[in-house]
């Protein structure tokens, strides 16, 4: 894993139009912790022409924000930069002093940060978070120019009516509109570079597309570089011109992007390319369009899995009655609007759909499209406003006496997104197991062990981890638990809310593959909810996609990945990221 | 904003009334006659008893004096206490120097505090983080009034700085030393809260961004760390304002003070009903009007809570 692969047009050369913007060589950051030091970045070499973007791509962990970061001097914590260089227009920025980085940080180096709900101060208003930055980097000399130069900076960032937005604060804006102030302020000193660490990464997959087609616009316009950090390389590939792909600290390739896409060298980047879902779900495309066209080559497991189930289709298609069954389906929650009014809100619409024994129905949407409060109310963490909810021809509405509920919540598990917030700190993985048992009576504490170590198996994580804590396991570990823990009382359905978009993608494409297989072993059936459409093409049988508490596209998978109907589907379709990169087949 | 304000005085009239009702209602059941303890060992003639019973309403049924008190309140009569001076002449005595007195110890606790604080939670793990969380563990751990008589001790009694005992009128020199016993257990928390709430503050994603913006550490640390922080010390010194005023009874025993606190406890001692539910309800006012203000200061530091409906 050491040395790197390198491209026919390496990355770290400078091309014949003089000295890069940013050359960083042998850059080594390490942090101080508990058990030592710990070298998160190793010898890390890249270079970025004014102008240009360039992608670093890799897992968590893997030093890809760190390597960023290290640019501004932003690093967490105790980390510290312990050798190479940072050079920005042949300037050394590696020792300088406190004074002398924070001339630089905004008004030559701009900064987008990832997550748009943190990172604008709660207790200011939006239009003082930007003048301060104007007023700071001397690009306005007096509050008032500031002011009108605010708001030429928010609409430029994409942000309708300015004028009026500046005076409010970031709880009253939706995270693509933080976003875009956040991007307005990261570019509002116009710096020779931008930073932008995952900036999208919060964002559903459309506002996704147009927040990034935008700052691609404004980039451009303006003639900064950008540094994109991100994990997806669909997103990478469409947005960079170059890839730095890291893997623990190092960089293991790197080059023109398209080249690096169509022919990985080295066996990381290989897995990566394979298990990225969305370009996954593009060769697929590929493939379905010359049906005679064989893959490349089957590099990915995924692959296979997308084959698989195109051909399991077929066969589940005339199955028997549905398991799940949803008739004009209705919720509404009052909201206080002040005073002592309140005003009905429709989260669910009369939705209808059913999940067939052995299928996975995946629901897609945006964030506030409804989706979880279907889950909620299948689950029976909800009531049902109007409408039915039948799980196996039983209203669940009409389960009411204690032991019935526990009957029906044996049948009926969920999978949550986060495998941090969902398991209990304080239980060891063999009590978080067992809990459902033990709530539900089943068995001796000696039998409760034995299936903990059959479920155990069964998730593929070896039996040692029984006596193991959450905070000791990975993200993807972790959600195997979560999977376990809902396997445990062996039930028909899978409630799985966005059960893999908190993770990475060689993880989210191991945790799929995992469901998929559990689904044929013992005739689960899912309903899949998720806002990545990319997600859903390689475990669904058929698709539910909503918008604002309807469903506006119901088909089966293949169908609405051929053949959408709908302009909505289109649109979040047209916005999976890397959707655009043609594929050398 | 006006409606929420509105909403939380007209929450304020049943906190007031069940409050000054319980109070009512512990004095009537504590053991013994108010009367007969005001003879102390002699006898009084039962046609004297019954006078002064029926002078302080206690021959009417429970309910019945409760009402009558309620209703003297709304003319602003209090009562009179059983030496026969009017209650209300009680607090016109007593609480302008409690107030005097928890005053100065908030001001201390909160500037002293919240500095002290910050500058630990600055410098997280460095000397003077370190020596601020001893001291103020050391504040919390001792009881106040040892605070109280060794500081009186070694800067009235050895030093001579102050006098050892407030004065007549309570001069506002003499009440700087009891403010800073008075306030020294808070302070300490403060310090910690500040220091907590700093530290964690420093860490927060917008204080990262507003440093990549190019702003100086000066100007983070006032605009965007600060500020912040001082949402949960302000929460904190909202209550205490209240448990000043009504826990000075130690301080003001060491140091002399005729202020609340004692008056109060003589009054309980007497089983004075009107005179003890008087001060109480006083404190309860004082009570919900502090605790309107910070909810007031609240929301003007924090922009979340002005505008939630």
């Amino acid at each position: 894993m050491t040395q790197e692969s390198s491209h026919t047009m390496n990355a770290t050369t400078a091309p014949t139009t003089g000295r890069p913007l940013l050359e960083v060589t042998d850059l080594e950051v390490s942090f101080h912790t508990q058990n030592g030091i710990v070298n998160a970045v190793r010898g890390v070499s890249f270079s970025l022409n004014a102008g240009e973007s360039l992608a670093i791509v890799g897992e968590s962990g893997s030093g890809k924000s760190t390597s960023a970061t290290a640019i501004i001097d932003l690093l967490p914590g105790t980390g510290k930069v312990t050798g190479g260089s940072i050079r920005l227009d042949g300037t050394e920025l590696v020792g300088i002093s406190r004074a002398e980085m924070e001339a630089i940080r905004g008004s030559q180096i701009g900064y987008v940060p990832q997550d748009p709900m943190s990172n604008l101060n709660p207790v200011w208003n939006i239009g003082f978070q930007v003048m301060e930055t104007l007023l700071a980097n001397g690009i306005a000399k007096s509050r008032k120019e500031a002011e009108a130069k605010a708001i030429q900076v928010l609409q430029d960032a994409g942000l309708p009516d300015a004028g009026k937005r500046l005076r409010q604060y970031p709880h009253q804006f939706s995270g693509g509109m933080r976003q875009r102030a956040l991007i307005g302020i990261g570019l509002s000193s116009q710096p020779k570079l931008l930073i932008a660490d995952e900036p999208t990464s919060a964002l559903d997959v459309t506002v996704q597309r147009v927040i990034l087609d935008h700052l691609n616009t404004l980039t451009r316009e303006l003639g900064t570089s950008v540094i994109f950090i991100t994990h997806d390389l669909g997103l990478a590939a469409e947005r960079a011109e170059k890839l730095v792909v890291m893997y623990r600290g190092q960089v293991v390739e790197s080059g023109p992007s398209r080249e690096i896409l169509a022919n990985p060298l080295h066996p990381y980047t290989q897995r990566l390319v394979a298990a990225a879902p969305s370009l996954a779900s593009r060769r697929m495309q590929a493939v379905k369009s010359h049906e005679n066209v064989a893959i490349a080559a089957p590099t990915a497991a995924l692959d296979l899995t997308l084959i698989e189930r195109a051909e399991q289709r077929e066969e589940a298609a005339t199955a028997a009655s549905p398991i799940i069954s949803l008739r004009d389906v209705t919720k509404q929650y009052k909201i206080r609007t002040g005073g002592f009014k309140t005003e009905l809100f429709t989260a669910v619409d009369k939705v209808s759909f059913d999940v067939h024994p052995g299928t996975t129905t995946a629901i897609v949407g945006e964030s506030g499209s409804g989706k979880s409060t279907i889950a909620k109310m299948v689950l029976k963490l909800e009531d049902v406003t109007a409408g039915n909810v039948l799980v196996d021809g039983t209203d669940v509405t009409a389960i009411r006496s204690a032991k019935d509920v526990l009957a029906f919540r044996r049948r009926v598990q969920p999978v949550f997104q986060d495998p941090y917030g969902t398991l209990d700190p304080l239980y060891n993985i063999a009590q978080t197991i067992a809990e459902p048992l033990v709530v539900h009576g089943v068995g001796t504490a000696k039998e409760r062990t034995a299936r903990v170590r059959e479920l155990l198996d069964q998730v593929s994580l070896p039996v040692s981890t029984m006596s193991r804590y959450p905070n000791e396991l990975s993200g993807g570990q972790r959600q195997r638990i979560a999977v376990a823990r809902a396997l445990a009382l062996k039930p028909d359905v899978l409630v799985l809310d966005e059960a893999v978009s908190a993770l990475d993608v060689l993880v989210q494409g191991q945790i799929l593959n995992l469901l998929t297989e559990l689904q044929s072993e013992m005739g689960l059936s899912y309903l899949f909810i998720t806002h990545d459409l990319a997600v859903v093409r390689l475990v669904a049988d058929s698709v539910c996609v909503m918008k604002s508490g309807q469903i506006v596209e119901s088909a089966t998978t293949d169908e609405v990945f051929d053949s959408p109907r709908e302009q909505y589907t289109k649109d979040l379709l047209a916005a999976i990221p890397g959707a655009g990169i043609e594929l050398g087949a | 904003m006006a409606w929420y304000f509105f909403r939380r005085v007209l929450q304020m009239i049943p906190v007031f009334i069940g409050a000054t009702f319980l109070i009512y209602f512990m004095v009537f059941a504590l053991p013994g006659d108010p009367v007969l303890a005001m003879f102390g060992d002699k006898t009084p003639s039962p046609a004297i008893v019954a006078e002064l019973r029926a002078q302080y309403n206690l021959d009417k049924p429970f309910i019945v004096q409760y009402l009558l008190y309620l209703g003297g309140l709304f003319t602003f009569d209090f009562g009179t206490s059983f030496s026969g001076r009017p209650v209300s002449d009680l607090l016109a005595s007593a609480f302008p120097i409690t107030f005097k007195l928890a005053m100065l110890a908030i001001a201390f606790e909160a500037i002293a505090g919240i500095a002290i604080g910050l500058f630990a939670g600055l410098r997280k793990g460095k000397l003077f983080d370190a020596s601020a969380l001893v001291v103020s563990l050391l504040l919390i751990s001792v009881p106040t009034f040892v605070i109280g008589f060794v500081l009186q001790y070694v800067f009235a009694v050895q030093l001579g700085w102050v006098n050892a005992t407030v004065g007549q009128g309570a001069p506002l020199k003499d009440l700087i030393l009891p403010a800073i016993v008075l306030a020294s257990v808070s302070f300490a928390y403060i310090v910690r809260l500040t220091r907590t709430s700093v530290s964690d503050n420093l860490g927060a994603d917008y204080v990262r961004t507003a440093t990549a913006k190019g702003l100086s550490r000066g100007r983070v640390v006032r605009v965007h760390v600060l500020r912040n922080s001082l949402i949960p010390v302000v929460t904190f010194l909202g209550t205490d304002i209240g448990a000043l005023m009504v826990g000075a009874i130690v301080t003001e025993g060491i140091f002399n003070i005729k202020g609340v606190g004692g008056t109060v406890y003589q009054a309980i001692i007497r089983g004075e009903g009107p005179t003890v539910v008087s001060f109480v309800a006083v404190m309860v006012i004082i009570f919900m009007v502090a605790n309107l203000l910070v909810d007031l200061l609240y929301a003007l530091l924090d922009p979340r809570i002005r505008y939630a409906k």
